[in-house]
């Protein structure tokens, strides 16, 4: 098909001028970069208070001797994202398909439904954690767990999926109505319709903002340690009342970051490739 | 001189040739329409003509002015081409009034007062004078496309590109789109036109352009074209 192509040299010599001003646009870009390296690294370190900065936040020997402790929390932490965020997926997406349920006779889980998201959403993370995580064993009712990080768990569950909830359902309600109308049209019924037409599209439309909910649950895991568990933070807290020494928490800190980052580079590859299929037009 | 020449331009996606070396010149006050199957290249040729797709190979020139060259800005060129397609394209959170008016205004500079007097009297022009207040959505698919046409008009440009603008409208619609398009060339607006509506190509154009696969394989007066077509694959194309 493409055998007959020969490109004439006027293309050649355009392709040499894309080539070339690609070129100058990279060594422009390292120019640039280098320059403002230079000159950032040079400020801070010409700084007065640079070296007091160093010891108290950046201090290599108060990293070293933290950090085991710090990673083994960091498991915990690990550990809770993983166990919290299949949860939230599933129950978010139940949350969301209650509200848009149509029938009278569901009226009454609608409201719930409703009121669930508009109070759990309204509540702040870390109150949820000392309501649930203190509040359910003062009850001293039977089969309730009393262990902290399933109380942390299920206080950080309750809080996300009525974000998550809130983001299907914005998700749901963006597919446009014609394509509710030929599912209907070919006799689909409603449950038919969403499980095959609708959430399909919604959940690749939304995508991104749950990853951006799920970076923040990775964050609010910490909140855990309020509750005891010896998870990154409270690990770090006990390195830097030993010591006086914050390196630890910059530590803790850097943890959290390193997980949050890929799924941030993540979210933006998706969007990027959604914007690609799309096309222009 | 020629207001427009495309001179052996190629388009290619992957491994599939969709230019191959098309030729053609647009002289002032001309409407060219492309014919031909779809997939044959029409709106492909369209589309580098307003650069919204780089050519593979070959150029352009507006004006004289080489519009493919890579040191060129693609929207100083878009601002003397205005484009109409299929779809329709418009803004649908803007009014008809702000859709007309948005390029005057932001890209050239006129103020307000003066870009909305000139689409209320060309929204008149063309029927629509009481639809300025309104949303695309409110609107049929010939007003919608009217107003686009209008939208494309807005910014004077030297050469307007339709490509199958009366593709999506029912055929009573078709006609209020053909009118304004009519309109145009009795006014000397320079037009290529991608089109299926071969009896109004026919009545429109001053040049038929047959193409196929890629290829210009004929071109000419309608006359020439329609009644007495030279190439056997635009028989074809034509009387089936």
């Amino acid at each position: 098909m493409s055998a007959d192509w020969v490109k004439s040299d006027r293309q050649l010599a355009r392709e040499a001028l894309l080539r070339a001003r690609g070129r100058r646009s990279l060594s422009a870009a390292t120019i640039s970069t280098i320059v403002v390296v230079v000159v950032v690294v040079v400020l801070v370190a010409a700084s007065p208070g640079w070296p007091r900065v160093q010891d108290t936040f950046f201090n290599w020997d108060a990293l070293v001797t933290a950090l085991p402790d710090v990673l083994r929390g960091f498991l915990l932490n690990v550990m809770i994202f993983m166990i919290a965020e299949p949860i939230v997926l599933v129950l978010g997406l139940g949350v969301a398909l209650v509200r848009g349920l149509r029938a009278p006779v569901f009226f009454p889980l609608r409201v719930l439904a409703v009121l669930y998201t508009d109070i759990f959403r309204g509540i702040p993370v870390i109150l949820l954690v000392y309501l649930v995580g203190f509040g359910i064993p003062a009850l001293q009712l039977q089969g309730t767990p009393g262990d902290p990080v399933t109380l942390g768990i299920i206080a950080l569950v309750l809080s996300y999926t009525s974000f998550v909830a809130e983001v299907f359902r914005s998700g749901i309600n963006s597919i446009h109505p014609s394509q509710l109308a030929a599912a209907r049209s070919l006799g689909l019924t409603h449950a038919q319709t969403m499980r095959h037409i609708v959430v399909p599209q919604a959940i690749r439309r939304v995508v991104p903002p749950l990853l951006n909910d799920f970076a923040s649950l990775q964050k609010d895991s910490a909140l855990v340690a309020l509750l005891g568990p010896l998870e990154a933070l409270r690990q770090a807290q006990i390195h830097v009342a030993k010591t006086f020494n914050y390196t630890p928490y910059v530590g803790a800190a850097l943890l959290f970051v390193a997980l949050t980052v890929p799924l941030a580079r993540f979210t933006d590859h998706l969007a990027a490739r959604a914007a690609q299929q799309r096309g222009g037009g | 001189m020629a207001l427009l020449t495309i001179d052996g331009v190629w388009k290619r996606y992957r491994h599939h040739n969709v230019l191959r070396g098309v030729d053609l010149t647009v002289d002032p006050h001309e409407v060219v329409c492309l014919i031909g199957a779809s997939g044959s290249g029409k709106s492909t040729l369209l589309r580098c003509v307003n650069l919204l797709e780089t050519v593979d190979d070959g150029a352009i020139y507006l004006d004289d002015q080489e519009i493919t060259d890579v040191r060129v800005n693609p929207d100083q060129i878009r601002q003397r081409i205005g484009i109409v397609f299929q779809a329709y394209n418009l803004f649908p959170h803007m009014t008809v009034l702000d859709n007309i008016t948005l390029a005057p205004r932001k890209v050239h500079g006129v103020p307000r007062p003066q870009a909305e007097a000139q689409a209320r009297d060309l929204l008149a022009r063309f029927g629509l004078a009481d639809k300025s207040g309104t949303y695309p959505d409110r609107l049929s698919g010939g007003q919608q496309q009217r107003v686009a046409i209008i939208r494309a008009l807005a910014t004077h440009p030297r050469l307007l590109l339709l490509d199958e603008v009366t593709s999506a409208l029912d055929p009573t619609l078709v006609n209020e789109v053909l009118g304004i398009i009519r309109e145009l060339k009795q006014s000397g607006m320079t037009m290529i036109l991608a089109t299926h509506e071969m009896s109004f190509a026919r009545d429109i154009a001053d040049t038929i352009c047959f193409l196929d696969q890629g290829t210009l394989l004929e071109h000419g007066p309608p006359a020439q074209i329609f009644d007495a077509p030279q190439n056997p694959r635009t028989r074809e194309f034509l009387y089936g």
